[in-house]
């Protein structure tokens, strides 16, 4: 009997192409993302080098960070480093063969939501990208992770990645969520938990009932933030769900090669025995919506407390937490909920999907955001926005006095014109609260796209659930 | 791949947790297509102000750190995104060497790619490392990857673990494209086997 294995196991046996005595691992690579910002340099190393893409088919390119989201693409990017760095990929995509979707392509998005779209990423696979939100495919029961730029290099070249293997690390969403509670709160109460390095040298495994009850999108979201746990990847085993998902996208299996694939796809689960070397439980009745009040992902409470005091916190946190205060601009024992805001930002790859869209819409229906409030949706792909458009969530949001962007990261890291400026604050569907994240001096805390658009129409940080 | 063997240098004492990697080199700075010269943006946005003028207070613009080779850091370094540009302005800057209790997995794997030594050492250690620091030109640090020890500058010795293979590596300045294109052959069996068992893919 073959001792029994966690789903990470198993789809780590079945990538290894080669194994040295020390343990250390080629781990064949099956998709290879590709966006603009991480990848020009690795382009010219192989130029220099003479070497060519190993598996062009296997590799997807698109842009995402640089691109405007103002919905005129036909004037080019005005940002000459931004339009430099774009148009290199273009020029890379084309000279070494790889899939591409161009700024024109109505397909074009944020690399983690077009994969998905596409059929790219599928069940069991291995995926990386130079982009630490690769963690996002996890959520298909593919072992999927950020890489730098080297890597992005030794992947072109190899469609390898060295590798040693991780810990595994469980964490367990038991029960139902409360109305008002979603993959977001999950995933930013996981980290509020363990914390910005609970993760580091795991790969964690969500499971539990309120896990499976998600929809494909919710398990995303909740994978996408496993790297601000600190894990090298999140992994959610593949289910029906998962299978209805895929099937029919451009890029999935069809016909036989669908049934072979889905008969494969199931057999992708933890042993029920199977050992983990760390184990996280959480009653999904416990969790509440939630945002954060500091600069790091850690900084999570239910929006029904008080701006915490440093001395709540002990070792370097204590330090930590009184930056981050005087940052963010709060004083302490100030009620969560009197926080005013100018901003609202809904979109990037943790919550820039359709589902999302429909939450912020349900709640913004019928009603206006506060005067003076800038407020924007930014779709994760064209398709996304063709959607929300004939869902007539586009109008429901312009409607209330959002603007109607077009795709692309935008505000999320504000490397396109969309950024806070100093002192500023934002409500973010996105997944980094970081001193600077979303332009310089500004501030941002992060929660659910229903809270985002909650706070919209108010002006503060609100309780989704005093709106439903 | 610069070699790391030894090196002895004035340590940079950041004491603050998470230090994160929108933090060593903003994203204003991610808009290169090369390697070099990011430097002078390293910790951009703690180091100057909006006009651009140097924030005194800060560690790497006083007159004592500013040729530091090491920083010492508080938990997490390098949290955040996969930016091989962080690593790339660490070098830039001249630093060759970070000593922390723990490092984010992504950041830590760029510095090897750049012949930056990442050193993971229990929080007592990481302390007396960080006081010595705090003495400025004072202190050389010495840091032995051969040895794998970090030594202060009152003759205290810490051993630190490392993986054995980027270790060798690093020692050597071994371009590891090189070394797994020597294994093609593994690489092309596996393909084979994977067309037969998972054709999908
Ligand atoms: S949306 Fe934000 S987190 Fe996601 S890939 Fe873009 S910049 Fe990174």
């Amino acid at each position: 009997m073959t001792a029994p294995t966690t789903l990470y196991d198993k789809i780590w046996d079945a990538h290894v192409a080669h194994e040295a005595e020390d343990g250390t691992c080629l781990l064949y690579i099956d998709r290879h993302l590709v966006h603009e910002v991480t990848s020009p340099q690795a382009f010219e190393g192989l130029r220099m080098a003479g070497r060519k893409v190993r598996a062009p088919e296997k590799t997807i390119a698109v842009p995402d960070h640089n691109v405007p989201t103002t919905l005129d693409r036909s004037k080019g990017i005005e940002n000459e480093e931004s339009r430099i760095q774009v148009e290199a990929l273009d020029k890379n995509a084309a000279d070494f063969g790889i899939h591409y979707y161009p700024v024109s392509d109505v397909r074009q998005g944020i690399v983690h939501i077009v994969g998905p779209e596409q059929g790219w990423t599928l069940p069991g696979m291995t995926v990386v990208c130079g982009d630490s939100h690769t963690a996002t495919h996890g959520a298909f029961g593919a072992l999927a992770h950020g890489i730098g730029t080297s890597e992005v290099e030794h992947v072109l070249a190899t469609q390898t990645l060295i590798q040693k293997k991780s810990k595994n690390m469980k964490v367990e969403i038991t029960g139902k969520l409360s109305p008002g509670v979603t993959a977001k709160d999950i995933t930013l109460s996981v980290i509020g938990k363990t914390g910005t390095a609970g993760g580091t040298g795991y790969v964690i495994e969500y499971t539990g009932k309120a896990i499976r009850d998600l929809s494909m999108e919710g398990r995303m979201t909740v994978c996408n933030m496993a790297i601000e746990g600190g894990a090298r990847a999140g992994l959610i085993a593949p289910d029906e769900k998962t299978f209805e998902y895929c099937k029919g996208r451009p890029h999935a299996p069809k016909g036989a090669a669908w049934e072979t694939a889905v008969a494969y796809w199931k057999t992708l689960f933890s042993d029920g025995d199977a050992f983990f070397d760390k184990v996280v439980t959480i009653r999904g009745e416990d969790i509440a919506p939630v945002v954060t009040w500091g600069t790091s992902p850690e900084d999570v409470l239910p929006i029904t407390a008080n701006v915490p005091s440093p001395n709540d916190f002990d070792g370097g946190k204590v330090d930590a937490a009184s930056r981050s205060l005087d940052y963010m601009g709060l004083t302490v024992g100030t009620p969560l909920s009197d926080i005013v805001i100018d901003t609202v930002f809904i979109g990037s790859c943790t919550n820039g999907r359709i589902e999302d869209l429909r939450a912020a819409a349900a709640i913004l229906k019928g009603k206006k955001v506060k005067d003076g409030m800038r407020a924007m949706v930014v779709p994760g792909s064209g398709l996304v926005r063709a959607q929300a458009e004939q869902e007539g969530l586009a109008d429901i949001f312009k409607d209330a006095g959002f603007e109607w962007r077009l795709a692309g990261c935008s505000m999320c890291l504000a490397m396109n014109p969309d950024q806070l400026q100093p002192g500023e604050r934002c409500a973010a569907t996105s997944n980094r609260n970081f001193e600077g994240r979303q332009g310089r001096g500004g501030r941002t805390h992060l929660m659910s796209p229903a809270m985002a658009a909650a706070a919209a129409v108010t002006g503060k940080l609100t309780d989704v659930r005093e709106m439903m | 791949m610069d070699k790391f063997e030894k090196l002895s240098g004035i340590a940079a004492p950041m004491p603050l947790i998470n230090i994160d990697t929108d933090m060593i080199i903003p994203k204003v700075f991610l808009k290169t297509i090369k390697r070099s010269g990011l430097g002078v943006n390293l910790f951009d946005e703690m180091r100057y102000d909006r006009n651009g003028a140097e924030n005194p207070d800060f560690v790497l613009n006083k007159p004592q750190y500013r040729s530091a080779e090491i920083i010492v850091a508080g938990d997490n370094f390098g949290c955040g995104s996969s930016r091989e540009h962080a690593p790339w302005a660490i070098k830039d800057f001249g630093i060759r060497c970070v000593i922390s209790t723990s490092f984010a997995d992504i950041f830590y794997n760029n510095c090897f790619k750049n012949g930056i030594l990442p050193i993971v050492l229990p929080k007592d250690q990481v302390r007396a490392v960080m006081t010595d620091a705090e003495k400025g030109a004072n202190a050389r640090i010495e840091v032995d990857l051969e040895a794998q020890t970090v030594t202060s500058s009152d003759g205290d010795v810490f051993h630190f673990e490392i993986d054995a293979f980027k270790k060798h590596c690093l020692l050597n300045g071994l371009d590891d494209i090189s070394l797994s294109l020597e294994k093609s052959s593994s690489i092309e069996s596996y393909e084979a086997k994977i067309a037969a068992e998972r054709p999908w893919v």
